[in-house]
C-alpha cells in the first residue's frame, strides 16, 4: 500500500500509469443527489485542517476533498466520484488564483490532492494541466513550471499564448488562452474565496479573469457586466464545468491581495457546477463573516456583487442566484 | 572691491560644484531601497527585484492596481526576504507622482487596530504587516508567518528600508 508521499513521488516522476479508460465528460455528470431544478453547492468543512498561521494538513485536505466530492456526487468511494466526472482520455485543466500572493493562494494541499484523485481515477499525469495568469501567480500556489508530459504538467496563460482574434460576449472583448480554447477539453476551477475591493466577491465566476490576455480592460463599474460576459464566452461557459471552491483560508476584506489582519479561515471547500450559485454562497458567508468583524455589508461599502445577479438573468443564464433554488448542503 | 572678489569666488565654487551636487542627488534618487543580505541581521534577500510600471502593475496586483494608479502610482518594485529560516515577507516599494497619493493609500487601508509606528513621515504596523510612507515613496510589507518574532523582525526590516529611501 502506498502513501500519500508515495503516490505524490511517483506521480511527479510519471511512475505511475493508470487505465485510460475514457469515460463520461462532465456535461453527464452529477445529477442524481439533488433534487430536481435545483443547483447543489456542497460546503464541507474541517475545522482543524488549518490552525492559525500554518499550512494545512495534506492528508486532511484529501479527506475533505473525498467527503465534498462524494457528497456532491452521490457515489461513495471517491475513485469512482471522479471517474463519473472526468473524461479520461482528454486533457483536464486546473485554473487555481495565485493573484493574492503566497498568503492567499490555491492551497497546493487542494491542487495536489485534486490531482491525485484525476490519476487514481484514471487520468494521465501529463493531462493534467495547472495553470494560472503567470508564472508569479502559479509560485504563489506553491506551483513550478513543467512542461514534461510524463508528469502534472504547469505553465502560465502567458506562455502557453492567446488567440490572435479576440472573443466577444457583452462588454467582455479579450483573447482567451490557449490552454482554454485548444489544450483542454475541461476545465476544474479552483478558485480561492476572497474579498475584492471592485468586484465586491471573488470566486467562482471571477477565477475566469486568469485566462484572459488583459483582465484589467473588465474592471469597470465593479466588474458588472464584464465578469457575466466573460463566463458567457463559448469556450469558457462550455468547458468550465465543476468547481472545487478553497475555502481553507479567505480573506473578508481588503482583497483581492492578502491582508493578514483580514485573513479568515473558514477551513472549507465549497463544490459545485452552477458558477452563480457557487458565487451565491460564497458572497453569502463572505457577508456574515464581515457582520462579525463589525465591518459593513457589501452594499453599504458600496461595491455589492451585482455580478452575481447579471450572470443569472435571462440574457446570461450562467445559473440560479435565487437562494430557494440552490440545494445548499453543509457537512 | 574685497566684496565683489569673494563674490565671485563663491560663485565659481558653486558653479564648479554643481555637477557633483546633482549627480548625487540622482544617485539618491536612484538608490536601491531593499537592503540586501548581510545588511540585515537574521534577515536574507532571497530573490531578485521585480519593477513594475504603473501601466504593467496589473500583472503584479491585478485587482489592486487600479487604486494605485488613481493615486498616482509611477512605478512598484518588490522583493521577497526570509528571516532566520522562519519567516517569509514580501517588501513592495511604491514610488508615487507625490506624497500625498502616498497618504491616500496609506490611509485607505488602515483599520481599527493598526497600532503607529515610527517610520518615514508617518506609518502603521499590524501583527503581520507594515506600512510606512516617506515623502513621495509608500512601503509595504507583508510576512507571511506569524511568529512571536514576527512583529519585532518586520520592523527591524522596515528600519532597514526607510534608511535607504
Amino acid at each position: 500500500m502506498k502513501n500519500r508521499r508515495q503516490f505524490l513521488k511517483e506521480a511527479a516522476t510519471g511512475a505511475v500509469l493508470v487505465s485510460s479508460s475514457g469515460k463520461l465528460g462532465m456535461a453527464a455528470l452529477l445529477s442524481e443527489s439533488r433534487p430536481a431544478g435545483k443547483s447543489k453547492v456542497v460546503i464541507a468543512h474541517d475545522a482543524t485542517l488549518h490552525g492559525e498561521g500554518a499550512q494545512p494538513d495534506e492528508q486532511k485536505v484529501l479527506n475533505l476533498l473525498d467527503r465534498a466530492i462524494t457528497a456532491y456526487t452521490g457515489h461513495a468511494k471517491p475513485v469512482e466520484a471522479w471517474k463519473s466526472i472526468v473524461p479520461m482520455d482528454k486533457v483536464i485543466g486546473l485554473k487555481v488564483n495565485g493573484l493574492g500572493s503566497k498568503g492567499i493562494a490555491t492551497h497546493l494541499a487542494l491542487t495536489m490532492a485534486v490531482a491525485e484523485r484525476l490519476q487514481q481515477a484514471g487520468v494521465k499525469p501529463g493531462n493534467i494541466l495547472v495553470f494560472d495568469q503567470n508564472a508569479m501567480f502559479l509560485a504563489a500556489c506553491g506551483m513550478i513550471v513543467n512542461h514534461d508530459p510524463s508528469r502534472v504538467r504547469c505553465y502560465p496563460t502567458d506562455a502557453a499564448g492567446f488567440e490572435d482574434e479576440e472573443s466577444q460576449w457583452g462588454a467582455a472583448r479579450i483573447r482567451i488562452t490557449r490552454i482554454v480554447t485548444r489544450e483542454c477539453a475541461t476545465i476544474i476551477n479552483l478558485p480561492i474565496l476572497k474579498d475584492h475591493q471592485m468586484a465586491g466577491v471573488t470566486f467562482a465566476l471571477k477565477n475566469m479573469y486568469g485566462v484572459v490576455d488583459k483582465p484589467f480592460t473588465l474592471h469597470g463599474d465593479h466588474c458588472n457586466p464584464a465578469v457575466a460576459d466573460l463566463n458567457c464566452i463559448p469556450a469558457i461557459r462550455e468547458k468550465v464545468q465543476l468547481t472545487i471552491g478553497d475555502a481553507i483560508s479567505s480573506v473578508y476584506d481588503g482583497g483581492p491581495g492578502f491582508h493578514p489582519e483580514r485573513l479568515w479561515y473558514p477551513n472549507a471547500l465549497i463544490v459545485g457546477e452552477d458558477r452563480v450559485a457557487l458565487d451565491t454562497v460564497a458572497w453569502d458567508m463572505l457577508e456574515h463573516k464581515r457582520a462579525e468583524e463589525g465591518l459593513p455589508t457589501f452594499e453599504a461599502a458600496g461595491r455589492a456583487p451585482r455580478y452575481i445577479a447579471t450572470a443569472a438573468d435571462a440574457a446570461h443564464q450562467l445559473g440560479t442566484n435565487d437562494p430557494q433554488r440552490i440545494h445548499r448542503v453543509e457537512i | 572691491m574685497r566684496f565683489r572678489r569673494i563674490h565671485g569666488l563663491l560663485i565659481f565654487a558653486l558653479a564648479a560644484a554643481a555637477p557633483a551636487l546633482w549627480l548625487a542627488g540622482c544617485k539618491a534618487a536612484h538608490r536601491d531601497p531593499f537592503p540586501g543580505t548581510g545588511d540585515m541581521n537574521g534577515w536574507i534577500k532571497t530573490d531578485d527585484t521585480r519593477v513594475f510600471a504603473a501601466q504593467d502593475l496589473w500583472q503584479y496586483i491585478d485587482g489592486d492596481s487600479e487604486q494605485y494608479v488613481q493615486a498616482g502610482v509611477v512605478s512598484t518594485s518588490t522583493s521577497d526576504y526570509k528571516y532566520a529560516d522562519q519567516i517569509e515577507a514580501a517588501v513592495d516599494v511604491h514610488t508615487m507622482k507625490d506624497a500625498s497619493g502616498a497618504q491616500r493609500i496609506m490611509e485607505s487601508g488602515r483599520g481599527p487596530e493598526a497600532q503607529s509606528v515610527s517610520l518615514g513621515d508617518a506609518g502603521f504596523a499590524y501583527a503581520q504587516s507594515i506600512v510606512f510612507r516617506k515623502g513621495h515613496t509608500l512601503v509595504r510589507i507583508v510576512a507571511y508567518q506569524s511568529t512571536p518574532e514576527t512583529p519585532r523582525a518586520l520592523l527591524a526590516l522596515a528600519h532597514a528600508v526607510e534608511a535607504r529611501l
